[in-house]
């Protein structure tokens, strides 16, 4: 595959970082858990006692960044500093879309992710980060397909698709996981032949097509972001075939924080068993207050930050 | 045929299973500790280890995997899995199930800008074994009754692959190659 010869191979007993290999095997390690958003050193202690497999440090929840308008950027360096020291899971940071520079602070500061995420105002409308120029692995939001394939050809070594985030709604999170599994099947069972005319539709590299075709699924692990409130929530997202989700504001937004957070753990281990996900569904309080995605204007939709 | 299974409670046991499936092994998710019943060995994948501990006390693998381990049963660790199973960590969590008595001190070579691939020699196995660490742990104690395996040049010259009786721990991570020696290793201790 084109992508990995453009890494270098480790061939003597020498060793070697940041390779194409390591930055997806992060997010393989992460495969099956809970990605949460975090905006406090104590928020995050939470979130690891209660079994996530990572934070995502920020300042605000995307439910808040709704709510409060104007700019977002990257967060102070100083209160991800301090979430560092806070767990010994990794910790991912968000980048805003093409803002190399808030990328390069992070990966000084010795982030294990960043996100280049649409819930940040975007800092380049015609290009998203090279990321292929970091150690760091970043991991970019999709809608469909071509998308997530343009984010991988620019080195993204994990990709979540977008839902809407700050909604509590998992609408737009059900329609991007089934619009990019739904696409890959579809190219699993197409001809050859058929290939490239679908890369010049799809916008998308054709080595990942082709690459997508031979294996029957994408080239990197696959989370859903982006509206997740609920276990059934995640348990849902998992029956669809997603590897594991982000739950951004529906954690800290709801009643019970530390339960909600254990019981969508739970829920994203035994997605598969309504006996137990019966269980993990009881007590928890109220969930987070959603948005009506369908009242909502085009322009306030985060999903459509990015290309 | 070997029946296998693979600790589904988060991590790449996904990795795993295809590796195992590979080499004509039959495999299981376990999910619960009742499904121990029905296999002949268990692989602990890599992971979280915080999450991964957390969810074997939730749902009462802990004392049923210690007395397995005690009378026989082969297991196998790889990085979270190698945490899992020790008898001592360097920091205060998680608490570890104590199978192996090795101490191991957990993300030992830095964050995920310090994750890197080396070529290293393992004992048993012809050639080098292409291995791939993952903000990974080390092992830097070890009781008499542990067979040192591997040692990794990275930093420092310490174990990164022990065995002891039934039990075998790695640092790093078979199931990302396409080198499945040390599931083939794994698989002639189970029998």
């Amino acid at each position: 595959m084109a992508l990995k010869s453009g890494n270098k191979k480790n061939n003597s007993s020498k060793t070697e970082t940041g390779t194409w290999k390591v930055k997806v095997g992060l997010a393989q390690m992460l495969k099956g858990g809970v990605i949460m958003d975090v905006v406090t050193p104590e928020e995050a202690k939470i979130a690891e006692d209660a079994g996530a497999c990572s934070v995502m440090a920020l300042e605000r929840v995307p439910s808040d960044i709704r709510k409060d308008g104007g700019v977002a950027r990257m967060s102070d360096p100083s209160m991800i500093a301090g979430i560092i020291d806070a767990v010994t899971i990794p910790v991912m940071a968000k980048a805003r879309i093409g803002h190399i520079v808030e990328a390069q602070i992070l990966e000084e500061m010795g982030v294990d992710y960043i996100d280049e995420s649409e819930v940040l105002t975007p800092a380049d409308e015609n290009n998203h980060i090279n990321k292929h120029d970091f150690k760091v692995p970043f991991v970019c939001g999709c809608r469909d397909l071509g998308e997530a394939l343009r984010r991988i050809g620019e080195g993204a070594a994990f990709i979540r698709t977008k839902g809407e985030a700050g909604t509590g709604n998992v609408v737009e999170a059900v329609r991007h996981a089934r619009t990019v599994l739904g696409e890959v099947k579809r190219i699993q069972n197409m001809d050859a032949t058929e290939l490239m005319a679908l890369a010049r539709d799809l916008k998308a590299p054709y080595d990942l097509i082709k690459d997508i075709h031979e294996t029957g699924k994408l080239p990197v692990v696959n989370f859903s972001a982006g509206g997740i409130a609920t276990p059934a929530d995640a348990a849902l997202m998992m029956q669809i075939g997603v590897e594991g989700v982000f739950v951004g504001s529906g954690i800290f937004k709801s009643e019970n924080p530390s339960k909600m957070a254990k019981a969508i753990v739970k829920a994203t281990t035994h997605f598969n068993d309504p006996e137990m996900l019966v269980e993990i569904s009881k007590g928890l309080g109220s969930s987070m207050p959603g948005l009506d995605v369908r009242t909502m204007p085009e322009d306030e939709k985060l999903a459509q930050r990015g290309w | 045929m070997r029946h296998v299974g693979v600790l589904a409670l988060q991590g790449d046991y996904a990795e795993h299973i295809a590796m195992l499936e590979l080499n004509d092994a039959t495999v299981s998710e376990i999910r619960m500790p009742k499904q121990l019943d029905d296999v002949d060995g268990l692989i602990i994948p890599g992971g979280e280890s915080t999450t991964i501990v957390q969810l074997i006390d939730i749902y009462g693998f802990r004392d049923k995997l210690v007395s397995m381990a005690n009378s026989g049963f082969p297991i196998w660790g790889t990085c979270a899995g190698m945490i899992v199973m020790a008898d001592e960590l360097t920091d205060d969590r998680p608490d570890p199930l104590k199978l192996m008595r090795i101490k191991v001190s957990r993300n030992a070579f830095g964050r995920q800008i310090d994750s890197f691939e080396e070529d290293l020699i393992f004992k048993g196995i012809d050639g080098n074994f292409p291995a791939v660490f993952i903000r990974a742990p080390i092992v830097i104690e070890t009781s008499p009754e542990v067979e040192i395996l591997s040692l990794v040049k990275q930093k420092t010259e310490m174990p990164v692959a022990v065995k002891q009786d039934n039990l075998l721990a790695t640092s790093f991570h078979p199931e990302l190659t396409n080198d499945s020696r040390i599931h083939k290793y794994f698989l002639s201790m189970i029998g």
